[in-house]
């Protein structure tokens, strides 16, 4: 079941120079949003961007009825998001998308950027079974690095960033938390760092989940703009389809 | 609950109000279910259904633009024989009227949807689409070309035997020569406006945002356009108009209707709000009480 509720602004909180942190507050119950999953909020204000802007879902407190997203400033609409303040009014279509599988026993959680965001709720999953999961964060610079005490609380956490400014200097793919041994492997973030994983996933014969982005209209299968190419050459929606797929079931 | 001031008839449709659901923008009509309550709609025009399957465009199909968005989707959809084994049978009992968008690359090709559609029994219209700009054969070059138009509606005509609604596109010289042609072909009514093509740049990586360069704008920022065109065309023409573009409330709806629309259709304003094709119907509503009108086709064609 799909809401269209209105959610109340708890706090926004700037992370880092480009992202920040949404709390709201829904009116109905989050019992079923899963890890993985994202929600499409109405940006108002902005007359010129009419279009909601999909954001994966960071974390949930369902005994609270909470709901923490992590959005970054890329335009104009999520430049206006950015100035919700406590107690504004937000309209979510939520929950979107189909969550993360909850499999392996040695998860790797790869993030890039903004796209670490999701990884959060995922390693809780992963820690309430009594698993702790190696988390992997990739960054250009320590600059756009959030929340990284909150990751570091639920997993071993590795950080890359392009210029060494924390953790290992290079690539999430070069850093040395890999040569170790795991049987499943998520991922999100940019496409070129996703093909990166997903290239080094088959290497290794180790199973692979990616969370896409694509632009989309609507969020619930009707608009057919967010597609990607499946291993059949089928195009399928990241929207309903996704947004998380096994790697060897897409074409990045 | 049902208004029945909000009753219109497209020649032999009966709505139970003018709200009709854009094709390409509410999937089958299931996709909105958790969202609202189909039967409160006066129809639901599902996606375009071509003779064989199609994947469509290659991402990226969307591009936002002020007020409204550019699609390149470029008709993506299973083809009709999948629409009537495994879509059909989920759709055929919902209330209101399911009606299907039939689009192709040649008249061939929409004879043979429009043939299959044809029996399908709870299907009561097709909204034939020779105005998708999205495709490189057929499409939109149907509905620019005064003669085209009237060829492929005359050969559907021939073959479809309930109610041909035809779809225009805004792209051209003279709306009013295509749409008097598309009524002399036997078409029972007209709906306009498709998408007006278009093109978004980005200046930062030096590329356009669409993978086809070009696509199709919808959104409030071509109702100007839409509007025009229904006024012209509901004055020349002797069969009903069904209105669209950039509808995103009741007042936008009762414009189309003034200005000649016998019913209207929401497109992009489903995206943003999933529950926004009732709640206009609630505004029409509204509408009538406010100003002490008895029924809505009081209003039709005012100007």
């Amino acid at each position: 079941m799909k809401y269209l509720e209105i959610f109340t602004v708890e706090s926004n909180i700037a992370l880092n120079k480009t992202c920040f942190l949404l709390v709201l507050r829904s009116p109905v119950s989050l019992e079923t949003v899963a890890a993985g999953q994202f929600v499409s909020i109405e940006v108002k204000g902005e007359d010129e961007r009419i279009l909601r802007r999909p954001i994966s879902i960071h974390d949930v407190d369902k005994t609270n009825n909470l709901l923490y997203l992590v959005v970054q400033r890329i335009g104009k609409a999520t430049n206006r998001l950015a100035e919700i303040k406590k107690n504004d009014e937000i309209s979510l279509v939520f929950p979107l998308g189909n969550g993360f599988a909850i499999e392996g026993e040695k998860p790797l959680l790869i993030g890039g950027g903004v796209g670490t965001a999701p990884l959060y709720l995922l390693a809780k999953e992963f820690k309430s079974r009594g698993i702790v999961p190696d988390i992997l964060i990739g960054a250009r610079t320590n600059e756009q690095l959030f929340l990284t005490n909150r990751y570091s609380a639920l997993g071993n956490l590795s950080i890359s960033t392009e210029d060494g400014s924390v953790g290992e200097r290079g690539l999430v793919t070069q850093n040395s938390v890999l040569k170790k041994d795991f049987d499943v492997i998520y991922s999100c973030g940019p496409t070129s760092m996703m093909r990166a994983v997903a290239d080094l996933a088959k290497k290794r014969n180790i199973k692979c989940y990616l969370s896409l982005e694509n632009r989309m209209a609507c969020g619930i299968g009707a608009c057919l703009c967010c597609v990607n190419e499946n291993k059949e050459g089928h195009n399928v929606c990241v929207c309903t389809d996704g947004p998380v797929f096994l790697s060897d079931d897409i074409k990045l | 609950m049902e208004d029945n001031r909000l009753k219109v008839n497209i020649g032999s449709l009966e709505l139970k109000n003018p709200v009709l659901t854009a094709s390409g923008t509410f999937g089958y009509g299931t996709e909105y279910e958790d969202f609202l309550d189909l039967s409160a709609l006066g129809g639901i025009v599902v996606k375009g259904t071509t003779g064989e399957r199609r994947e469509g465009n290659a991402y990226p199909r969307l591009a936002e633009t002020p007020s409204g968005m550019i699609n390149a989707v470029g008709l993506q959809n299973k083809g009709v024989e999948y629409f009537c084994k495994e879509i059909y049978p989920k759709i055929k009992d919902i209330n209101p009227n399911v009606i299907v968008n039939v689009s192709g690359s040649s008249i061939e090709e929409y004879c043979k949807v429009a043939s299959a559609i044809n029996d399908l029994e709870t299907i009561p219209a097709i909204e034939l689409n020779i105005s998708c700009p999205n495709v490189k054969k057929g499409g939109m070059g149907f509905g620019v070309d005064r003669q085209m138009a009237f060829e492929v509606v005359s050969e559907v005509r021939k073959i479809y035997k309930k109610h041909l609604i035809v779809k225009l596109t805004p792209n051209v010289t003279n709306i009013v020569e295509i749409a008097q042609s598309v009524e002399k072909a036997g078409a029972n009514s007209l709906s306009l406006i498709n998408t007006v093509l278009a093109m978004a740049v980005d200046s930062e990586k030096r590329k356009p945002l669409l993978s086809t360069i070009t696509g199709g704008l919808s959104g409030p920022a071509i109702k100007p356009i839409a509007l025009r065109c229904v006024w012209q065309v509901s004055h020349n023409v002797n069969i009903p108009v069904i209105g669209m573009g950039g509808i995103r409330n009741a007042a936008d709806a009762i414009e189309f209707l003034l200005v000649g629309a016998k019913a209207v259709e929401i497109g992009t304003a489903n995206f943003i709000n999933p529950k926004i094709s009732a709640e206009i119907t609630e505004g029409l509503s509204d509408y009538l009480n406010r100003h002490g009108i008895e029924k809505i086709t009081d209003i039709i064609g005012l100007i």
